[in-house]
């Protein structure tokens, strides 16, 4: 296709679909660290020796090349400005999507789209809410019974200690909200960048569905594992 | 059959308007629902009343210029269905219909159930079409188009422009409108010149119309009278990602 030419161009990123595709792309990186983050988590299942062995491995990737802990913090900076950017799009183009509609309908039935993508935004706000509690639970161990750096064994099984039920709760309505987003989320990405075939479209919704389902089985298997006893 | 119906009604833009509630009664189930409307306006103009405004033309499913929320539902609840191809027989003695007009900001109210579609007309304008030289008919041979391209543009043109999608979105968005008129003519040889050029004018000027974003609901194609299919709005995207990279 022919270059679009100098002021034909659209207004660079605050197009709709420019400010989709940065929620695609953005998204997608999220993904891809919350799998990496939850193989991470199983080898909880190795024993405490090598889930804190992995975990202080974490810190010394990159070395000798990058000094210790230079490329967590370089993963920190990529991911905080992936997840400011994905918001940022949304309340943008959540603002948009209400100025649209100043005069609400006097009856308007449920939308047909999904439960997972009726929740998109609210959803979002959870997982956000939860990412800014988990940190301080366990990357800085502010609110973890245990908190001690190094231990990581240990702080997550102080964490989901039976006693603090509320605390697994929070944790496992979280992340099925990160499913629920996910389901919608990746196969809408797919259509952002472009998903066009119908067949495809099949393809892409079921691929989003069984990732969003793998992610939320391994992820709660950690806290309920704590909660039966396989962890302490 | 006698049916109430509660409908918007609106002096004119600057009116703030409200829902009224009118008894029709002794309707035909085999009456549509704009002959419903008329008789309601018939009575209503007996008794000195103003009748409800609303926008009609073909009333063959084929012009677009009819469309309401009925129910909720852009069209009502009828699939790949316009208003005035919607049969009174759809519903049951005695019930409460709610009518209202689209709503969605680039869509301003004029007068009840009539709301200014301009917006679409802007969309359109600013790349809604081909610079080739036109005429009569050409050869229909001398410029073949693979039957698959020539189905799919096909069922994109069959939009009629009602804006049932715009109304059905959540978003107030009318992506679906702009991606079929963008498959419709990217798909065909004659509409390869301005192919990117026009997606990215037509969806500037759609976002500067006040419509929003998508958000993949999928609410429009479902409602949508012709049902335009979802996918367009994947190749729109496409198409626009393309037209800005350049290649």
């Amino acid at each position: 296709m022919p270059k679009v030419q100098g002021k034909r161009r659209p207004r660079g990123v605050r197009s709709s679909i420019a400010l989709k595709i940065l929620m695609a792309v953005t998204g997608l990186l999220l993904v891809g660290f919350l799998y990496v983050h939850m193989i991470g988590n199983l080898k909880i299942f190795f024993g405490a020796e090598t889930f804190d062995h992995y975990a202080h491995w974490l810190r010394t990737i990159g070395t000798p090349l990058l000094p210790q802990d230079w490329y967590l913090w370089i993963q920190r900076a990529v991911l905080t400005f992936a997840v400011i950017g994905h918001i940022t799009a949304a309340v943008i183009l959540a603002r948009r999507a209400g100025k649209a509609r100043p005069v609400k309908y006097a009856h308007r039935p449920k939308v047909q789209g999904s439960y997972a993508a009726r929740t998109m935004r609210w959803g979002g706000v959870i997982v956000l809410l939860f990412i800014i509690y988990h940190i301080l639970d366990l990357t800085t161990g502010t609110l973890n019974p245990n908190g001690k750096p190094g231990e990581v064994y240990a702080n997550v099984a102080a964490d989901f200690a039976p006693s603090r039920w509320y605390v697994t709760l929070f944790y496992t309505l979280s992340i099925v909200a990160v499913g629920f987003h996910l389901r919608h989320g990746l196969w809408s990405a797919a259509r952002t960048l472009g998903q066009q075939r119908p067949h495809g479209e099949k393809i892409a919704r079921a691929v989003a569905l069984v990732l969003s389902v793998v992610l939320v089985v391994g992820y709660l298997s950690v806290p309920f594992a704590v909660l039966i006893g396989l962890v302490d | 059959m006698d049916i109430q119906v509660r409908v918007w009604r609106q002096a004119g833009p600057s009116d703030k308007g409200k829902m009224v509630t009118y008894d029709v009664k002794d309707i035909s189930p085999d009456a549509s629902f704009l002959e419903m409307l008329d008789v309601l306006n018939e009575n209503l103009i007996l008794s000195g009343d103003e009748p409800v405004a609303f926008d009609h033309d073909c009333r063959e499913g084929i012009c677009g210029a009819c469309g309401m929320m009925i129910n909720g539902v852009a069209h009502g609840p009828e699939k790949a269905t316009t208003t005035c191809q919607l049969h009174m027989r759809h519903f049951n003695d005695g019930d409460t219909i709610d009518v209202e007009p689209w709503r969605a900001a680039p869509f301003p109210v004029i007068k009840d159930l009539v709301v200014n579609r301009g917006a679409f007309d802007r969309i359109i304008q600013a790349g809604g079409y081909i610079t080739a030289p036109t005429g009569t008919a050409p050869e229909a041979h001398s410029t073949p188009v693979p039957k698959p391209d020539a189905d799919l543009a096909f069922e994109a043109a069959t939009c009629i422009g009602c804006g049932a999608c715009v109304a059905a979105c959540p978003n107030g968005s009318s992506m679906l409108f702009t991606a079929a008129k963008v498959a419709h003519l990217g798909l065909m040889p004659q509409g390869q010149p301005e192919r990117a050029t026009r997606v990215v004018d037509m969806l500037e000027a759609q976002d500067d119309a006040g419509f929003g974003g998508c958000t993949n609901m999928g609410e429009c194609t479902t409602v949508c009278p012709k049902g335009i299919p979802l996918t367009l709005i994947g190749r729109l995207n496409a198409d626009y990602r393309k037209s800005v990279r350049g290649n």
